[in-house]
């Protein structure tokens, strides 16, 4: 009965994971499909430990399986009396060394990757011109959202992180509230966002693997931080460093926008009137609620929902049904119809680029 | 031997309160009980140290400004003192001299109410003079509850020397109380030990900073 | 429970129940308790399972979710897996070693009751106004300070309560372990499960007090206005992820170590062989428990801890992997050339290896410091710790169940519905989590309440639910199988199993309450197959009959442990009610006045009169 099972157990297993490693997720949002230095020499190191762990995994499953197979009790056999054995010297000494060696082997990639993936020593650094030599963007944590400042740029931005491919990009994370934690698992691992410090690491784009996956990649919230946790989601646009410069450019450049039609301006005026003092149109960094400077160009509203105007005037009438616990929640007056198709079409309207 | 059995001062056991196998027991866990004290400060000292000096803004108080060496160094000596004396009971006690362990024990009792006495006034001239309550900033929290906690071990022991003092003062010594007696004064020692690292993390430290 | 106890009525069984301070019906409680409480962790599962099974889910409210989640980890870990293996420990150990009770009986049901009341306080949170907690079972210092409601506030009373529990077991057991062996047993002939329980206690010694003492910051912040985790006033939230993980690290070495010994006395019984290697595996085990506070860190690779220090946690969290291996290697090695009998026990055991063992590698991925910055908080780290917990923790338990219930009951579970529920059991489990390693990969964090779809998640997900399904339909059938055997009777004698090696088997089933007429002299390893292998019908005695000496029973832990249950309430209302301070009050006099009238009463116990036992020629057991 124990090798029938045996088998079929091993078969399921083997099942699964065909199906699924044939498709192991999507390329926006998949660390086993990196498309960064940081992300790949991550997922190197995944293979390398997995490879070395087989190899025990085969061992022992051969050993058992001999071992049940062989030594199981036969009719017949009932008042056997099995040769009552202490140990070996011998065995205990290979199955304790063999171990010890597979783990150094293990642990050298380990430690390197370590520090060099934590090697934050450029950011500050000037080049003779007393330009940045990096691109630092400061990421700041929210309950339920993200805020990017380019601090040598004079950017502020939110939801959205628009970064060039092809160089690294220094993070420096530290949060406005609780822990939070920034992940964007095809380009590397995670880093929290704690209240009381600031975290720093580097990623970096592959421009050809970034237009494989669609050129926007999924960023997500990888600690507790409440009911919305799972809706904390923010999006990552990676383009070749001219597109990147000309954004940088526009957002510089962007001026106050007069909208174009009555209905964007009836939406201007609510907007002035209800959403001003938490949600800034400039370059202040509010704190309170995020940037929405570029907000009609932006990839998804509140990170999670599809960019359009009928999710957007969904989440406007209530904010709570989507990402409960969050604080803009009863901050407004509640809106009719008419009022959100109007302060839909302005925040649509709201571009820099042209 | 039988905890009730009667005994002279020759027929009394070397160890009175491991004479018994409850004795054995006792002594044993207690000693595991304090190594997870140890590990219980050894915890409250590390958030002490983490949060050293750290406040909210230059308004709040600091160590170097308000802890005084005077006052400490008088309570350590206290309680070293009726640690020396919390031994002498225990002398006595394998000795078989109850009438003198009781009054050892006294004296110790004595000693620890008055190390309480100075902390509370302590206490009372933080807060007081310097407004340095348990919610002003992290540092407070931290300098609270390690001093604190040690003080209500502190307050613990005494309740248990007095009740012990008290419940035995007609029965005398038997094997059935005597690893009470020497578990207590072991519970006792211990807190003293704490005491010498508060007065050298949180007194001498804060001063020197 | 003899024929003659089930005579007596309902009120004296409870009554009996609830003063005993026997080791064996102590272990009962624990077993009925834990178990009541591994299905409501079990059911909070699979709610959570039912509301990932599909994208965008309205099955539970996302703040629902959260509570769900929270109280699963801690229902699991502190009120199911811990008590469950705190019985066995109870019930067996001092048998195994040769000794009528552990060192401190009233303090052993103390141990019970504080953790029983603090589970019942936990989830009674469920009922009130604020919920649960709902910051998972880390209960990180950020979110649950901000957490509103009261929920954080009896997470924090419930688990401190119950802690103090858990505390006096682990001192109970050490003491005992050294003080009370039988003549003859020295460490070196204890049986591997008695080696387990010994390490897996100093654990608990030196693991449980940072615990107490990040419960105690936390409370203090919430409701005493304390500063320890609040930033804006100089305090800091990594002191908490800190103790709890010096505390959380440890704390898996003592759920894992009393599985390994319950698995290395089945290892060895099912298949007639000894233990291959016993000093390694002692040494194997004792190495386990020290370098179990090495480690702590590898929980908080991603807080920014700095390069040297993750590079280091790393290190040594690979050198765990080292005595662990040795034991698996070992027990491979009882099997080989031996007689192996596929009894469910024994079936449980087989399919441990492969299951702990894909549990333990990829423990070895995640130890990887940079990996880990990809798996940290995703399904990947679900999958790795349920296939440690469930792969090893838990199929222990089924494992032991079956193994040790003739011991505590005199009944023995029926073989075929045991097979049924571990065929169904170990399939379901393999379905829900394997899958989710790829899950974590493919990007589904953990502790989220529902994702998107369009994001490759969904079909994984869906599998996962339908494999916790089976897992339900295994335990269901496992209940069923206790009501029925319970209610047949059929009584089983010192050692139905046939071929026990050790102690316990060579006592009725179930033992008298005072276990040995008289103390056994210990020969050597083994000692009941020593014995068999002689010829001998029992052991060896070491004394002649005499009086016995046993402890009285009290009501008193149940009164201590229900006083600070009534303060936990005051505690946690104090502002809000008028009565809260009256409850904390009147709670607090409870306990410490009843812990007052234990210190103060004389309590010497009384004897079992050698005339008695003189009697029980037929081994039956003498009454109490």
């Amino acid at each position: 009965m124990k090798r029938w099972l045996q088998k079929w157990r091993l078969a399921s297993v083997f099942a699964i994971l065909a199906l699924v490693l044939s498709g192991c997720g999507e390329p926006f949002l998949s660390a086993l499909k990196p498309a960064g230095q940081v992300a790949q020499e991550q997922y190197d190191l995944i293979m390398f430990s997995l490879g070395i762990m087989m190899l025990v995994m085969v061992v022992v499953f051969t050993i058992l399986i001999i071992a049940l197979v062989r030594f199981r009790r036969k009719k017949g056999e009932e008042n056997k009396i099995p040769k009552q054995v202490e140990g070996s010297h011998v065995l205990e000494i290979i199955w304790t060394v063999i171990p010890i060696i597979l783990l150094i082997i293990l642990a050298v990639p380990t430690v390197a990757v370590t520090f060099s993936q934590g090697d934050v020593s450029a950011i500050g650094k000037k080049d003779e011109n007393g330009n940045p030599e990096a691109l630092v963007v400061n990421v700041k944590a929210h309950l339920y959202w993200w805020e990017f400042e380019y601090p040598d740029l004079g950017i502020v931005t939110s939801q959205d992180l628009v970064i060039p491919t092809d160089e690294k990009v220094y993070f420096q994370l530290s949060s406005g509230d609780i822990k939070h934690s920034f992940w964007i698992p095809p380009l590397g691992g995670k880093l929290d966002n704690n209240p009381e410090n600031i975290n720093r690491f580097w990623l970096k784009v592959d421009q050809d693997k970034a237009t494989q996956a669609g050129d926007v990649f999924y960023g997500k919230c990888a600690e507790l931080c409440g009911p919305s946790h799972w809706a904390m989601d923010f999006k990552v646009k990676a383009m070749p460093k001219a597109d990147f410069d000309t954004w940088v450019a526009d957002m510089q450049n962007a001026t106050a926008q007069v909208p174009t039609t009555d209905l964007a301006l009836k939406g201007e005026e609510i907007f002035n009137a209800s959403c001003l003092s938490c949600h800034a149109i400039g370059t202040d960094t509010s704190s309170v609620g995020p940037n929405l400077a570029n907000f009609g160009e932006r990839e998804s509203i509140a990170g999670v929902l599809a960019h359009n105007e009928t999710e957007l005037k969904r989440w406007l009438k209530d904010p709570e049904l989507i990402k409960p616990g969050n604080l803009m929640t009863g901050k407004y007056k509640e809106l009719n119809p008419d009022e959100l198709d109007a302060l839909a079409a302005y925040l649509m309207g709201l571009k820099v680029q042209h | 031997m039988h905890v009730e059995e009667k005994f002279t001062p020759k027929t009394w056991p070397e160890a009175p309160e491991k004479a018994t196998l409850e004795g054995k027991n006792k002594f044993l866990g207690f000693w595991f009980f304090l190594g997870g004290e140890t590990v219980l400060f050894a915890s409250l000292f590390a958030t002490y140290l983490a949060l050293k000096d750290k406040v909210p803004s230059k308004a709040a108080n600091i160590s170097s400004e308000i802890f005084t060496l005077p006052l400490a160094f008088i309570m350590t000596m206290v309680l070293l003192t009726s640690s020396i004396t919390s031994v002498y009971a225990i002398y006595h006690m394998k000795n078989y001299n109850f009438k003198k362990m009781q009054a050892w024990l006294f004296v110790t009792v004595a000693l620890g109410l008055t190390f309480l006495g100075l902390e509370i006034y302590e206490f009372y001239h933080y807060t007081h003079e310097f407004g340095f309550v348990f919610s002003e900033s992290a540092f407070s929290s931290a300098f609270y509850s390690l001093v604190g906690f040690h003080g209500g071990h502190v307050v613990f022991g005494l309740g248990w020397m007095i009740a012990l003092m008290v419940r035995n003062s007609k029965r005398g010594l038997s094997l059935y109380n005597a690893p009470k007696f020497y578990v207590a004064s072991l519970y006792w020692h211990f807190i003293d030990v704490v005491w010498v690292f508060i007065f050298t993390v949180v007194y001498l430290m804060g001063m020197v900073g | 429970m003899s024929s003659i106890a089930q005579k007596r009525g309902f009120g004296a069984t409870l009554w009996d129940y609830m003063t005993t301070v026997d080791h064996k019906k102590i272990a009962i409680l624990y077993l009925a308790a834990g178990g009541f409480f591994f299905v409501l962790g079990g059911i909070e599962a699979l709610i959570i399972r039912i509301q990932l099974a599909i994208p965008n889910s309205n099955f539970v409210a996302a703040g629902f979710f959260n509570e769900l989640l929270t109280m699963h980890g801690v229902t699991m870990i502190f009120f199911a897996a811990m008590p469950i293996l705190i019985g066995f420990m109870n019930l067996i150990m001092p048998l195994q070693i040769g000794a009528r009770d552990v060192a401190f009986p009233f303090l052993n049901s103390l141990g019970f009751w504080l953790f029983f009341f603090g589970g019942l306080l936990l989830n009674i949170s469920w009922f009130t106004n604020g919920g649960a907690p709902a910051a998972g079972w880390t209960s990180y210092a950020s979110l649950s300070i901000h957490s509103t409601g009261h929920g954080i506030d009896y997470y924090a009373l419930g688990i401190q309560i119950s802690g103090f529990g858990t505390l006096m077991g682990g001192i109970n057991f050490l003491v005992t372990l050294i003080n009370m062996r039988a003549p003859g047993m020295t460490y070196m002939r204890m049986p591997m499960f008695s080696w387990t329980t010994f390490v897996a206690s100093a654990l608990i010694l030196f693991a449980f007090p940072p615990l107490t003492v990040a419960l105690f910051l936390l409370t203090f912040d919430r409701m005493f206005g304390g500063n320890f985790f609040n930033v804006t006033m100089g305090g800091n939230t990594i002191i908490w992820e800190h103790f709890f993980w010096i505390f959380g690290h440890p704390e898996v070495y003592i759920l894992i170590l009393p599985a390994f010994g319950i698995f290395s006395e089945i290892f060895s019984t099912f298949s007639r062989k000894r233990l291959f290697g016993y000093s390694s595996m002692v040494f194997a085990t004792v190495l386990i428990g020290f370098l179990g506070f090495m480690v702590w860190a590898h929980h908080m690779f991603t807080v920014g801890l700095g390069n040297i220090a993750n590079a280091i946690f790393a290190v040594a969290s690979f050198a765990i992997a080292v005595p662990t291996g040795i034991k698996i290697f070992n027990w491979l090695f009882t099997m080989w050339g031996g007689s192996i009998k596929f009894t469910t026990p024994m079936l449980y055991a087989a399919a441990f290896i492969p299951s702990f063992i894909m549990g333990g590698v990829t423990g070895i991925m995640v130890a990887t410091a940079p990996a880990d910055y990809q798996f940290h908080d995703t399904y990947f780290v679900v999958a790795h710790f349920h296939y440690v917990i469930v792969g090893g923790v838990v199929l222990a338990i089924l494992a032991g169940t079956h193994f040790y219930w003739p011991k505590a009951f005199g009944t023995m579970l029926n073989e075929t519905l045991g097979k049924i529920t571990f065929a169904l059991f170990l399939i379901g489990f393999h379905l829900t989590f394997f899958i989710q390693h790829f899950l974590g990969l493919m990007g589904m964090p953990r502790r989220i309440a529902s994702y998107n779809s369009g994001q490759g998640l969904d079909l994984g997900n869906m599998i996962s639910t339908v494999g916790a399904g089976l897992m339900g339909i295994a335990v269901i059938i496992l209940l069923y199988n206790i009501v029925i055997t319970q209610v047949k009777n059929v009584r089983v004698g010192n050692d139905p199993w046939e071929d026990g090696r050790t102690l316990e088997w060579a006592l009725p089933s179930p033992p008298p309450f005072y276990n040995f007429k008289q103390l056994p002299l210990v020969r050597g390893l083994d000692t009941y197959w020593l014995e068999k292998m002689e010829g001998n019908k029992g052991i060896t005695p070491a004394e002649p009959v005499g009086d016995i000496h046993m402890p009285n029973g009290s009501i008193l832990p149940v009164f201590i442990s229900l006083g600070f249950f009534i303060a936990s309430f005051g505690a946690i209302y104090r502002t809000v009610y008028s009565w809260g301070l009256a409850a904390l009050i009147i709670g607090l006099v409870i306990a410490f006045g009843s812990m007052l009238l234990r210190s103060l009463k004389d309590d010497h116990g009384f004897h079992i009169p050698k005339s008695e036992l003189m009697k029980d020629d037929k081994n039956k057991g003498v009454k109490a």
